[in-house]
C-alpha cells in the first residue's frame, strides 16, 4: 500500500493508543487528537487563522487607508510599484481593501452565523422538547417568517436601521435562524422519544438538565454542519445585499461590495486591459474562507463524535 | 399472590392510562382514546418477578412506563411500599424515583451515544446524592461494574466500544446504581442473541437476590418469562385476562386466550406439532375501537351470547390463580372441555 494508507493507520493507533485503558485520556484530549489527524480541518484552521490575521492585523503593518486614492495610477495591474495586487478605478489599493475587507466580510460571517445558530438551537430544542402548544406556535412562528419575501423587508430594515455592519448582522440573523431551528427542532423530536432520554427522566433529572446534557449534545453535530454553511451564507448574503447598494457602503470595502463593483468592468476593458484583479482577488477570498470555514466544521464534527475514530 | 395486604411491594389497582387521539390545526380536541391500559390490577412482593406476556400493542410496555411513572396515568392507584404514587407531581416524586428504575429493550438506544460509561453511570448517583465525593462515585462505579460482570477500567470508554450483552450490562448498573427497590425489565432481552440472552437472565436473578428487588419482566418470550418469573399476568388489549402463578398458568391456562398464547410457543419436536390445535385465527381488534363486551370474542372459539353485553369480571378460580372470562364468571368451565 501507498504513503497515505501509513498515514492512515499512524492515525488509527494513535487514537487507539489514546482510548486504550492504559493509558486515560480526557475527552477534550481525545477531541484534539482526532482532530489533529484530521487533515482537511487542520488546513481549514491554518488558512481561516491566516485569513484573520491578514484582515485585522494585516492593515497595521501600512500607512495606507483603504479611502486613499492614487489617481495617478488608476486600474493598475498587479505588482505594480507600490500597489502589490493592482488599484481599481478610484486607485485605491486593492490590497489594502482587501485587508479591510476581511474585517468586514469575516466579522460580517461569522457573528451573524453565530447569532442565528444560537437563537435556531434555542428555539428549535424548546420546541422539540417542551412540544405541545409552545411547539405549534413556535414553528407557526417559523412558517410566518420563512413565507415573508426576504427582499422588500431587508430593503425596509436596512434603510430603519441603516447599512452598517450591525444593520447587516442584525438583518441577516432575523431572516436567517428558520432554518437551523427547524433542524434542530427536528432531531430534539427523535432524540426526545429516544430511551437514553426516557432512561434520564426516570432517574428523575430535570428537564433543562436532560436538554443540555442528553438531546443538546446529540444534536451538535447537525448544529456545527448548519453553522458553518451559515457562515459562508452570511458571507454571501453580505455581497448580494452590497450588490443592491443595501450593505456595507463604499468607500469602506467589503470582499463583497468589492466583487459586485468589479462587475462593472469585467466585460469591458479600461485603460486598455480588462482588470481582472479587481475580480480575482475578493472572489478567491470568499471562496477560501467559505470552503475552509466548511472543512473546518467537518473536523470539528467528526472530533466531537465519539463513535468516530477513523477517517479514509 | 397478595392481592390486599401490606406486605406488598407494588400494588397496582385499576390502572388505567389513554392516550387521547388528537386532531385539529391550531386548537386540538380529543377525538378519540386509545385506551393502552385499562384497569390492571396485581401486585408484588419484595425479591420477587411479576411477569407481564402479551401480544405487540397490548399495553404490556405502557404498563411498565406508567408504574414508574414516566407516563402518568389516567386513574387508577400504584402503591409503592404503601404510599400511592399515580397523582404525586414531580417534586414529590423525586424520592420514589430511586426507588424504581426501568431497563430498555435495545441497550442501543438507551445509552447516551456520547457519554462514557462513567457519566451515565455518575448521573443518577449524583442527582440522588447517593455519592459525595469524585473517589466515593469512583469507588461505587467500579463496583457496579464488577457486580454486572464488566471491568472498573471501562469506565472511561463509550458505548459504542461495547457488544450488545455488555451494552445490557451497562444499562442494568445504570438502573441498580440508586439501589431501586423495583425494577421494570422491557425486554430486556429482546435485541440480545440467545446465548448472551442467558447470560443477562442469569445476571438479573442474581441481582435480584442480592438487591431483593421485585421486577417486573415484560416480555413476549415466554420461555424466558417462565423461567425468571414467580407470577405472571396475561395481557390482551389493555387488559389483564389471566393472572396467578408462573407454572399454574403456564401447566393450565384456562382463559382462551392463555391457552392460545401458550400454545404457540415453538416446540423443538416436529411429532408434537401436529397435536397443537387452538392457535389463533383472526387479527387483534384496534384498541381505539374495541369489540363491545369481552373484546376476546372475536376470535375466541367458545364465545357465547354473554360475550357480547359486558366485559367479564376477574374471579379467583384457584389460590393463586385469576381468569377474567365468562365461561368461569358464569360458572360454565364444562364448555372448553366439551369442544
Amino acid at each position: 500500500m501507498g504513503k497515505s494508507f501509513r498515514w492512515y493507520r499512524k492515525k488509527v493507533e494513535k487514537i487507539e493508543e489514546a482510548a486504550s485503558p492504559l493509558n486515560i485520556v480526557t475527552y477534550r484530549k481525545l477531541v484534539w487528537i482526532k482532530f489533529k489527524t484530521h487533515r482537511l480541518a487542520l488546513m481549514g484552521a491554518v488558512i481561516l487563522i491566516l485569513l484573520v490575521l491578514f484582515s485585522f492585523v494585516g492593515p497595521l503593518f501600512t500607512s495606507v487607508s483603504y479611502e486613499d486614492m492614487d489617481f495617478g495610477s488608476i486600474f493598475s495591474p498587479p505588482f505594480t510599484e507600490g500597489h502589490f495586487l493592482g488599484t481599481d478605478e478610484l486607485g485605491h489599493d486593492v490590497l489594502v481593501r482587501l485587508m479591510y475587507g476581511g474585517r468586514v466580510s469575516l466579522f460580517v460571517g461569522f457573528v451573524s452565523a453565530l447569532l442565528t445558530t444560537i437563537i435556531g438551537t434555542a428555539i428549535g430544542l424548546f420546541s422539540g422538547y417542551y412540544g405541545s402548544i409552545l411547539d405549534r406556535l413556535l414553528m407557526r412562528f417559523v412558517d410566518i417568517m420563512l413565507s415573508i419575501p426576504t427582499l422588500p423587508i431587508l430593503l425596509t430594515l436596512t434603510l430603519v436601521f441603516g447599512s452598517g455592519i450591525s444593520g447587516i448582522i442584525l438583518v441577516l440573523t432575523v431572516f436567517g435562524w428558520m432554518g437551523v431551528a427547524r433542524l434542530v427542532r427536528g432531531l430534539t423530536l427523535t432524540i426526545r422519544e429516544s430511551e437514553y432520554v426516557v432512561s434520564a427522566k426516570a432517574v428523575g433529572v430535570r428537564n433543562l438538565s436532560v436538554l443540555f446534557k442528553h438531546v443538546l449534545p446529540n444534536v451538535l453535530p447537525v448544529i456545527i454542519v448548519s453553522a458553518t454553511l451559515n457562515v459562508s451564507y452570511s458571507i454571501l448574503t453580505e455581497s448580494s445585499l452590497s450588490y443592491l447598494g443595501l450593505g456595507i457602503q463604499p468607500p469602506m470595502p467589503s470582499w463583497g461590495n468589492m466583487l459586485q463593483k468589479s462587475m462593472n468592468y469585467i466585460l469591458g476593458t479600461a485603460m486598455g486591459v480588462t482588470p481582472w484583479w479587481l475580480t480575482f482577488f475578493p472572489g478567491m477570498m470568499i471562496f477560501f474562507a467559505v470552503l475552509n470555514v466548511n472543512f473546518l466544521g467537518d473536523g470539528l464534527r467528526d472530533a466531537l463524535d465519539p463513535k468516530f475514530t477513523s477517517h479514509t | 399472590m397478595p392481592e390486599t395486604g401490606s406486605t406488598a411491594l407494588l400494588e397496582v389497582k385499576d390502572l388505567r392510562k389513554y392516550f387521547p387521539i388528537k386532531s385539529g390545526f391550531l386548537i386540538q380536541r380529543t377525538v378519540a382514546q386509545l385506551k393502552a391500559v385499562d384497569g390492571v390490577s396485581f401486585a408484588i412482593d419484595k425479591g420477587r418477578t411479576f411477569g407481564i406476556v402479551g401480544e405487540s400493542g397490548c399495553g404490556k410496555t405502557t404498563i411498565g412506563r406508567t408504574i414508574i411513572r414516566l407516563l402518568n396515568p389516567t386513574g387508577g392507584h400504584i402503591l409503592l411500599e404503601g404510599q400511592d404514587i399515580a397523582t404525586l407531581k414531580e417534586r414529590p416524586l423525586k424520592d420514589y424515583r430511586k426507588k424504581m428504575q426501568i431497563v430498555f429493550q435495545d441497550p442501543t438506544s438507551s445509552l447516551n451515544p456520547r457519554m462514557t460509561v462513567g457519566q451515565t453511570l455518575s448521573e443518577p448517583l449524583l442527582f440522588h446524592e447517593m455519592v459525595h465525593s469524585k473517589k466515593e462515585a469512583e469507588e461505587r462505579m467500579s463496583q457496579l461494574l464488577s457486580s454486572v460482570g464488566l471491568k472498573p477500567y471501562h469506565v472511561d470508554r463509550y458505548p459504542h466500544q461495547f457488544s450488545g450483552g455488555q451494552r445490557q450490562r451497562i444499562a442494568i448498573a445504570r438502573a441498580i446504581c440508586v439501589d431501586p427497590s423495583l425494577i421494570v425489565l422491557d425486554e430486556p432481552t429482546s435485541a440480545l442473541d440467545v446465548s448472551v440472552q442467558a447470560q443477562i437472565i442469569k445476571l438479573l436473578k442474581e441481582l435480584q437476590g442480592k438487591l431483593n428487588a421485585g421486577y417486573i419482566f415484560i416480555s413476549h418470550n415466554l420461555s424466558v418469562v417462565r423461567y425468571i418469573s414467580d407470577q405472571v399476568g396475561i395481557m390482551y388489549l389493555g387488559k389483564m385476562v389471566e393472572k396467578g402463578d408462573t407454572n399454574e398458568i403456564f401447566d393450565k391456562p384456562e382463559h382462551p386466550y392463555s391457552k392460545a398464547l401458550l400454545a404457540a410457543t415453538p416446540i423443538p419436536d416436529p411429532k408434537t406439532r401436529r397435536k397443537r390445535k387452538e392457535l389463533l385465527t383472526g387479527q387483534v381488534p384496534s384498541p381505539i375501537n374495541r369489540p363491545s363486551g369481552c373484546f376476546f370474542r372475536t376470535r375466541c372459539k367458545y364465545a357465547m351470547p354473554a360475550c357480547e353485553k359486558e366485559y367479564p369480571e376477574m374471579v379467583r378460580i384457584a389460590e393463586h390463580h385469576w381468569v377474567a372470562c365468562h365461561i368461569y364468571s358464569l360458572g360454565e368451565p364444562d364448555r372448553i372441555v366439551e369442544k
